[in-house]
């Protein structure tokens, strides 16, 4: 366990020397803060499109980060050859891959946290601003925590996804699939009901095995309840942060397994 | 330092050579605004988990489509890519509510400042209807586009009575329901829709209830000047020159102006009183009270 929080915490402070990151958070950071300015142009709906446009700026750039930092994290030092110092140390492959995966998730919840506080900032100075219309939800809304919930969880599954790539491919291909795949788990909930649009059986059948087993990544997208203030079940947020943490431990698990197997020699 | 010079130097001298080449050009902007994707489903699938959004950037371009078009200076105005574009927004976010309501204002703008289109302000909202869980507020609009719009008092009623079914549904519809049956097309019974929507907590219906209401004062106001200048008429046999001429005659205490502070007009083809053309009030609207045309 020590090893683990040992590798995490030299991937937190690694990627915090990375300026991608910090780009992307100015970024997001800068668009939240000019998003006001859009008043002019929504009719009244400034509000709606201020969250609509934090919101979707928490999850993109969140996966942006993901996908940049993941799918270096081990083909990067398998490159420069760093991985043979890295192994010689008294520490597992599978620590290492675990401990990889710990440090990255905690870069990304330190800038999502810091994104969150620039989003609700601007939310502050809006309910100022805007006086608040009963029935609608307030500016402040507490429950747009229950998206940023998810848009965390999600992003750790993107996580575990582009690290499991990055431990046999280039970071060009990992980054490619880990897109594909981001793509495809929104649309996933086509393949289960496929069997109703196709005659055979063994195709359907296909279809609904991947549906079961590809990342299934619309249930983690509330942003459109949280804006209009429409209840979200308790169920539901446990049971889909219960799938991030399986699904996860899942990729995780093949990751170390294909990571045992590599020769670097 | 020589090289901040020279940046400073050369964003200068780009500055200048746009300045000067603007002067000269002005960008192409096609009659219609060009919809890529105008399949709100195949945009849906475009935009993966970020339709929220992309409903939010084409609603912006919605209301700058319909304020540009109406600016513009054009005699012949056409709004072609309004629905596409509110179509649009709220296949993208299914419970846009202002996308509905403000966007079914916006069609039923009369022609040709506006659209001059209930018949798709009443899709829209019924579109609505099946997709936002069905709230009385739509209802409600539908009942009103074909009360102010279509004057079909019967629909009017139907659609009120059907808004007042539906949950939290304002306790004042069935009445209303039954007044637009028994009173349709009469000026208290449109002054107390729009009273109703004066309440609203959208700026824009807000808005566009103050202003209904002024064309209603206006209206109110010419029909109580049209005896006045029916007893002119009678007597003179004639229009008279001016406001000066009318007031003097009939002992008016000034020019009457309507609620937008503009003079009223005579119009001599008809020998009606109505709001001049430079008001903001005009066209007004005409119900079964508005008077019709005098003989000269």
């Amino acid at each position: 366990m020590r090893q683990v929080v040992l590798v995490a915490g030299a991937v937190f402070r690694e990627s915090v020397r990375d300026r991608v990151p910090y780009s992307m958070v100015l970024f997001a950071v800068g668009l939240m803060a000019a998003s006001f300015l859009i008043s002019q142009l929504t009719a009244g709906q400034d509000l709606k499109i201020i969250k609509d446009l934090g919101l979707a700026a928490l999850s993109l750039f969140g996966m942006l980060i993901a996908i940049f930092l993941g799918i270096g994290l081990v083909s990067k030092e398998v490159e420069r050859k760093i991985i043979f110092g890295l192994l010689a140390k008294p520490i597992t492959r599978a620590q290492l891959v675990i401990g990889k995966y710990a440090g990255l998730v905690a870069t990304l919840v330190i800038n999502l946290t810091v994104m969150t506080l620039a989003f609700y900032a601007v939310l502050a100075y809006m309910s100022y601003s805007i006086p608040a219309v009963p029935g609608r939800p307030a500016a402040l809304d507490p429950r747009m925590l229950i998206a940023i919930v998810l848009i965390v969880a999600e992003v750790a599954v993107i996580t575990a996804v582009a690290l499991f790539f990055s431990t046999f491919s280039s970071p060009l291909l990992s980054a490619v699939l880990t897109l594909g795949l981001w793509v495809a788990g929104h649309f996933n909930a086509d393949l289960r009901n496929f069997g109703d649009v196709v005659d055979s059986p063994s195709v359907a059948a296909i279809a609904r095995g991947l549906y079961y087993t590809l990342p299934n990544l619309a249930p983690f997208d509330v942003k459109a309840e949280v804006v209009h203030g429409m209840p979200i079940s308790l169920r539901h947020v446990v049971l889909t942060l219960l799938y991030a943490a399986l699904y996860a431990s899942v990729l995780l698990m093949a990751s170390v397994a294909i990571f045992r197997r590599r020769d670097f020699k | 330092m020589p090289l901040v010079a020279a940046m400073a130097l050369l964003l200068t001298a780009a500055v200048a050579v746009q300045v000067v080449r603007d002067r000269g050009w002005v960008p192409y902007q096609p009659p219609n605004p060009l919809l890529w994707v105008q399949s709100g489903p195949l945009m849906q699938r475009l935009s993966v988990s970020y339709a929220n959004l992309a409903s939010d950037v084409y609603w912006m371009r919605a209301v700058i489509y319909y304020g540009g078009v109406r600016r513009s200076e054009s005699s012949a105005k056409t709004y072609e890519g309004l629905y596409p574009l509110l179509d649009l927004v709220t296949t993208l976010d299914p419970h846009f509510t202002v996308a509905y309501r403000f966007g079914a204002i916006f069609l039923t703008e009369a022609y040709p400042q506006g659209p001059g289109r209930p018949d798709q302000a009443i899709q829209l909202l019924e579109r609505a209807i099946e997709r936002d869980g069905g709230r009385w507020d739509y209802y409600y609009d539908i009942g009103f586009v074909y009360y102010w719009w279509l004057h079909d008092y019967q629909k009017a009623a139907e659609w009120f009575l059907k808004g007042a079914e539906r949950p939290n549904a304002a306790t004042w519809l069935k009445p209303l329901a039954a007044t637009t049956l028994a009173t349709g097309g009469q000026r208290d019974t449109s002054r107390q829709l729009w009273t109703e929507l004066l309440k609203s907590d959208m700026d824009y219906v807000h808005g566009q209830a103050e202003f209904r209401l002024k064309q209603l004062d206006a209206m109110d106001t010419i029909s109580k000047l049209t005896p006045v200048l029916q007893r002119f008429i009678s007597r003179e046999h004639r229009l008279p020159q001016s406001w000066q001429e009318l007031a003097a005659s009939e002992h008016l205490p000034q020019i009457p102006l309507d609620p937008s502070g503009v003079p009223f007009v005579f119009d001599s083809n008809v020998g009606r009183i109505d709001v001049s053309r430079q008001s903001t009030l005009w066209p007004l609207p005409i119900d079964a009270q508005t008077p019709a045309g005098m003989p000269q």
